[in-house]
């Protein structure tokens, strides 16, 4: 059995790192929604499991707030702003997609070689989530920053968020593990819905974060003065 | 649980952030913030003398105790100028009064999330803290709702957010790392625990989560080449949130490097984080203080002025030794001081200029002495003349690395030179220069808020002359611990 508990977790770890690859390449925003979705979903899968082979039950919390925020009611409350505010659908983004998956490679390989070499007195299960876990924030890194549009920016930062959920549920009892993932959920929501896409709807009519770079720093005078 | 000083100063502020989301009125509300900090302020001062003893949640020892005190002091301070500024900004309809009631409730939270990290003893409510405060603060930032203040704020959520996840992730590994050694649970998160049994833990991983802790508290600091949030969010934000996020919140990033970089110390084995520290701080230094010269908006010229200071501290906390970690802890206080100072000092003038511009901001001593003289002093003084306390703490910088590394002085040495003569050069400009018209229906003078300014200045004055021996024996102690 313990071979078995063993390779689920991995498979799910391995489906997280997987999917965030989807994300890298996804050209159109509502296909970018649902591999996020799937993305979360797994994660909350991967949190069940190790909840129930570690015998930690407030990891089941973990794994119900990623299944109803993340899976669920963030990709509609985003799929909702995106047709109400008739945002483009498709993303430019500042790097081809060969390019962008040959450095999502590479991060992979840097985080398995950096994590492996580093924590061998660890568990085995524990180190390869680690890996891949270091993987997804990297990747969600890489996301975040060829993306211009701020929806995927956004995804971007949940996924890297994802990442770090995911190497907080894979060291065996980790404490706060809840506690962070409310952090990280107040964190989202306030920001996304409360208020930037308010805001940024309101000033700009769009949410190219290109139109936001025209200001760098130096101006003469405060609009109103 | 007994109650004692530590729960009063988390308590207050707490419990008044709820309460001023209630309040309706923005007068009574800025009062009421005044009266919750001057609480605050109270029991921060009672700590200091009434020491309770470190629990599994909570950590107190010299270290923290001081910054705390600090931390209070400049929320105090800060609150009776915003109270001034708001009032003006609201008369001018530059702010609308439904927010303000957000404000102060937010000025609230983030007091109450700096006092948490400071007092915090588990790693992950330090990390829940430090981001509590990047949320409260990006609302603050945003507060005006101009473009300008809208990208800003964006600018700080992605950068920090990113910042606070990586840190997250460093945090994450050092419960890794402490696992084996203290079993799963509460105690390989809580930091005394782990500074008493660091030295078992594998220090490979303790490495490997130093650099990330590094990186993402770093964020937060300002250090180069993450400063890119910093001044916009201090350019674009209402003043007294400049003044805290300078005076406060970048301390208390330092902090929780400091508490980190003690533990990979107290491990021996582990790789020595001072040279990493002394890179980031060098390269902070020198570059801030470059650009100091072509920044012309002057809340932006302040924070550059910022980033510089925050690379001077820490690269006397990477030089470490008794003398440096000395020296930077005064500079801390000395920075939090008499930058706070100016920002006070700046959002009046420009409130009574109507512009952030430099050259629009000239000639305050002959047309608002009490005002001018007060920012040409807090200028000098930042810039690093004696007898301001700034001037020891560099002082004391420069001479310990001249002690221990000797090269390091070149850069060092040139780059406060660089920063010094941007200061100067502008506090010329600001005090003396030609006379520039006020706007139409200005601000009548610095009115109450020369009280907080000038407090803070003689502060620093007088640390510069003379400190008093118990604060000496204190900051030798927390520079022996820091190692």
């Amino acid at each position: 059995m313990a071979d078995f508990y063993y390779d689920t977790a991995h498979l799910l770890g391995a489906l997280v790192l997987l999917t965030s690859f989807g994300l890298l390449y996804q050209r159109r925003l509502f296909a970018l929604l649902n591999v996020f979705a799937t993305q979360a979903f797994v994660l909350a899968a991967a949190a069940a499991w190790q909840a129930f082979i570690h015998g930690e039950p407030h990891l089941y919390i973990t794994a119900l707030l990623a299944l109803s925020l993340k899976a669920i009611v963030i990709p509609v409350a985003l799929h909702r702003i995106i047709l109400r505010l008739e945002i483009p659908r498709a993303v430019d983004s500042a790097l081809g997609v060969g390019m962008t998956m040959v450095i999502g490679v590479s991060l992979v390989t840097l985080s398995i070689l950096l994590v492996m070499g580093v924590t061998s007195g660890a568990a085995a299960l524990t180190r390869e989530d680690l890996a891949s876990a270091l993987s997804v924030v990297l990747l969600g890194l890489l996301m975040m920053i060829t993306r211009r549009n701020a929806v995927s920016q956004v995804i971007g930062f949940m996924s890297l968020e994802n990442g770090l959920i995911l190497a907080a549920i894979g060291v065996e009892g980790m404490p706060l593990v809840v506690e962070m993932s409310v952090a990280f959920a107040v964190m989202v929501a306030f920001i996304v819905f409360g208020i930037f896409f308010f805001h940024i709807r309101e000033r700009f009519d769009t949410l190219d974060l290109q139109n936001l770079e025209t200001f760098r720093g130096e101006r003469e005078e405060r609009p109103w003065s | 649980m007994v109650l004692n000083p530590v729960h009063a100063v988390l308590a207050v502020p707490f419990l008044s952030a709820i309460l001023l989301t209630l309040v309706p009125s923005p007068w009574v509300a800025a009062r009421l913030n005044i009266g919750a900090s001057g609480l605050s302020l109270i029991a921060g001062i009672a700590l200091v003398f009434d020491r309770p003893t470190t629990g599994p949640l909570i950590l107190i020892d010299d270290f923290n105790i001081y910054l705390v005190a600090l931390t209070v002091f400049v929320g105090f301070t800060t609150s009776l100028f915003s109270a001034g500024y708001v009032r003006f900004e609201v008369e001018t309809g530059h702010l609308r009064v439904m927010y303000l009631r957000f404000y102060h409730s937010m000025y609230q939270a983030f007091m109450f999330t700096m006092v948490l990290a400071l007092v915090a003893n588990n790693l992950g409510v330090l990390w829940v803290a430090v981001e509590g405060a990047t949320l409260t603060t990006v609302l603050m930032v945003s507060l005006y709702r101009t473009p300008q203040a809208i990208e800003a704020a964006w600018k700080y959520f992605i950068l920090c957010g990113v910042g606070i996840a990586l840190a997250l992730f460093g945090t994450i590994l050092m419960y890794l790392a402490a696992q084996p050694v203290l079993g799963g649970g509460m105690p390989a998160m809580t930091w005394s625990v782990l500074f008493s049994q660091v030295h078992r833990v594998n220090p490979a991983i303790l490495n490997l989560a130093f650099v990330f802790l590094l990186i993402g508290y770093g964020t937060k600091v300002g250090l180069v080449p993450l400063h890119a949030w910093l001044p916009d969010a201090h350019a674009e934000g209402p003043t007294p949130i400049s003044a805290v996020l300078s005076g406060l919140l970048l301390n208390v990033a330092i902090y929780a490097v400091l508490r980190f970089k003690m533990l990979l110390a107290a491990n021996g084995a582990a790789i020595a984080p001072g040279p990493m520290m002394v890179a980031m701080g060098l390269a902070s230094l020198v570059l801030a203080a470059s650009i100091l010269y072509r920044r012309s908006d002057v809340k932006r010229f302040f924070a550059y002025s910022s980033i510089e200071h925050m690379g001077i501290i820490t690269f006397a906390f990477g030089i470490g030794g008794p003398v440096a970690n000395f020296a930077g802890l005064l500079h801390m206080t000395m920075h939090s001081l008499t930058k706070s100072a100016i920002f006070i000092a700046v959002g009046l003038a420009s409130q009574i200029k109507g512009s952030q511009h430099i050259d629009k901001i000239q000639g305050m001593t002959t047309s608002h002495p009490v005002l001018g003289w007060g920012l040409v002093i807090g200028v000098l003084a930042i810039a690093g003349l004696p007898p301001s306390g700034v001037f020891l703490s560099e002082f004391l910088i420069v001479t310990s690395t001249y002690a221990r590394a000797p090269l390091l002085v070149i850069p060092l040495v040139l780059g406060l030179l660089i920063g010094f003569g941007a200061l100067i050069l502008r506090a010329q400009q600001m005090g003396f220069g030609t006379l520039t018209a006020n706007r139409p229906n200005a601000r009548a003078g610095a009115g109450r808020s020369a009280i907080p300014l000038y407090a803070h200045l003689a502060l620093v004055m007088i640390a510069g002359i003379w400190l008093p021996g118990p604060l000496v024996a204190w900051f030798q102690a927390v520079a022996k611990m820091l190692g």
